[in-house]
């Protein structure tokens, strides 16, 4: 079948798939246009950079390990920092309504803000792929650990994402929304640390449904369908969320 | 073009719009008035489908906002109150922004920003950021952004509030422009404002609709005592002489000023215009005329008529 550009009416999914892009660019817009964005990218990179750089010619040892690991501890701020502002803002500012008064539904604006946020945290693993690169160049490479470890950050980086703008949903407070959404992605990282308190039955829960857990899983280079599929449903069910609290529009 | 249907509008317990029906004809310019609170911005945001209604229908074009949602916002140019902006943003791009969001064509968008910066006399600041703009034009900016698409409703939560005087009869004059090809609900609780720029006029007051008019018939409708004014050059004593027996007549207040004019001003309950009648006995009496003029009872005293209490 052949399809033109021309052929879809104004209606159609993918004219919606647009609007959620166009929307998509102006929030990257926004991002890099102010400097607290380098800022914060500068920050990502000189932790990573140390992390990465100390093993290597203190302990002479040509692995991502140690960055991989640090990474899901970062995220845990810088994650929360990046998204505070997606939809608290907005509403301080009154631009809420602007938005979701545009022929726009509201799942589109969700959509086109988080992937703002996946876009802006790739951008930040992007420019660590500097240390993969060196690596390969000096000694031996592990190409699936490298791969699955990126994956399963991206993927950290989505679920924490759209964690953090359901709690930046809920409140007019950048701040507020900052702490929420802290706290909601921290408890979710310290899940799978705290199975030794546990009983067994419980250890397996917690393990499952702790977000660090499924991204240790794919660095060691095995991208298991069960990690992929908790990180989409987590997505999946916070957005859900984000969706139920714009629906009630307070003021 | 809108039809809202006895639209009732809970926030929890509080009734913001109380069962309000009304309609607005296509070409038509319709202010809204009302003290602050009165359910004027909850009742556009209704039509703009921002809050849904809890009761009653409202439909644009005949589209219902509960089920057809997007395709009445296609319809709507909306400038919620306050003017908000993405203030980081430069204004040319911000008005792109606006326009590929409410589905103007690519191709278009610059013929579009070209025109509406040319219309909103917004030239001179495309390349700026907004929130270095004046009130002034971040209002204009947020007119043009609710017109980039050409929608054949506008709907404008007070433009006005916070302009300086020669910014207001600019924003005006330019609503009355719009208003010519487009269906425009504005509101505001300025009054001179709905008499230069409404053909009718909507009073709300406690989410209620208390008037429902054009300006002059609203005016007309709500006179009550006429008062006039007449100033002669007789003494005050000799005026009160004459005025005072004429029937129906009250002088409520009568002074001779050091210029030797007794200024007087009577009142009537009765519609009649009293202004011939005195004409005449200041004739009769040879008295000289220097002013003979009647108080209109303006959409002012209407206003406070219907919202007081």
């Amino acid at each position: 079948m052949k399809l033109t550009w021309r052929t879809f009416s104004v209606n159609s999914p993918r004219t919606d798939m647009h609007l959620t892009w166009i929307l998509t660019k102006r929030e990257l817009g926004a991002y890099f246009d102010s400097p607290a964005a380098y800022v914060v990218l500068s920050v990502f990179l000189l932790f990573t950079g140390w992390f990465f750089a100390n093993p290597l010619f203190l302990e002479n040892t040509a692995s991502l390990r140690s960055v991989f690991d640090l990474i899901p501890f970062i995220y845990l701020f810088f994650v929360p920092a990046v998204t505070m502002s997606t939809f608290a803002e907005e509403r301080r500012a009154g631009t809420l309504e602007l938005l979701l008064t545009l022929p726009i539904r509201d799942w589109q604006v969700i959509a086109g803000k988080l992937l703002a946020v996946v876009i802006f945290l790739g951008v930040g693993l992007a420019a660590t792929l500097l240390y993969p690169l060196s690596l390969s160049l000096m000694g031996d490479l592990d190409l699936g650990q490298t791969v699955g470890g990126y994956a399963g950050l991206l993927l950290l980086g989505t679920t924490c994402g759209a964690i953090g703008m359901f709690a930046s949903s809920l409140t007019r407070n950048q701040i507020v929304a900052f702490i929420i959404g802290f706290g909601i992605i921290f408890v979710l990282f310290l899940l799978d640390k705290v199975t030794v308190f546990a009983p067994g039955w419980l250890a397996g829960v917690l393990e499952y449904l702790g977000t660090d857990f499924h991204a240790r899983n794919m660095m060691r280079g095995v991208i298991d369908s069960r990690d992929v599929l908790y990180y989409v449903s987590v997505t999946f069910f916070a957005t859900l969320l984000t969706a139920y609290s714009l629906s009630r529009r307070p003021e | 073009m809108i039809e809202v249907d006895h639209l009732v509008k809970l926030y929890g317990a509080e009734r913001a719009v109380n069962d309000i029906s009304f309609e607005v004809k296509q070409g038509e310019v319709l202010g809204f008035l009302g003290p602050n609170g009165a359910g004027k911005s909850t009742t556009m945001k209704t039509i703009t489908c921002y809050l849904p209604p809890t009761e009653g229908t409202v439909r644009v074009d005949g589209r219902d906002v509960r089920t057809d949602g997007l395709e009445v916002r296609r319809r709507i140019g909306y400038l919620p109150e306050h003017t908000p902006l993405y203030t980081d943003m430069v204004v040319r791009d911000y008005l792109a922004f606006m326009a590929r969001m409410r589905g103007v064509d690519p191709g278009d968008v610059r013929d579009r920003i070209r025109d509406m910066a040319a219309r909103c006399g917004l030239e001179s600041v495309l390349h700026k950021q907004i929130d270095t703009l004046s009130k002034g034009f971040r209002q204009r900016v947020g007119l043009a952004q609710a017109m980039i698409h050409n929608p054949p409703i506008l709907i404008l939560d007070e433009p006005t509030t916070g302009l300086d005087p020669n910014q207001i009869v600019e924003i005006r004059e330019l609503i009355r422009s719009i208003g010519q090809e487009k269906t425009v609900i504005l509101s505001t609780h300025i009054l001179p404002e709905v008499q230069a720029s409404c053909d009718r006029v909507l009073i709300i007051h406690r989410g209620n609709l208390v008037a429902d008019g054009t300006p002059g018939e609203l005016q007309a409708g709500y006179q009550g005592a006429q008062t006039v004014h007449i100033r002669v050059d007789a003494d005050a004593r000799a005026v009160w002489q004459v005025l005072a027996p004429l029937e129906g007549v009250e002088v409520a207040h009568q002074e001779q000023d050091a210029e030797g004019w007794t200024h007087c001003v009577v009142s009537t309950r009765e519609k009649a215009d009293l202004r011939p009648e005195l004409f005449r006995l200041a004739v009769e009496n040879g008295w000289t005329l220097a002013e003979l003029y009647r108080d209109e009872a303006d959409l002012e005293d209407v206003f406070r008529q219907l919202t007081s209490n």
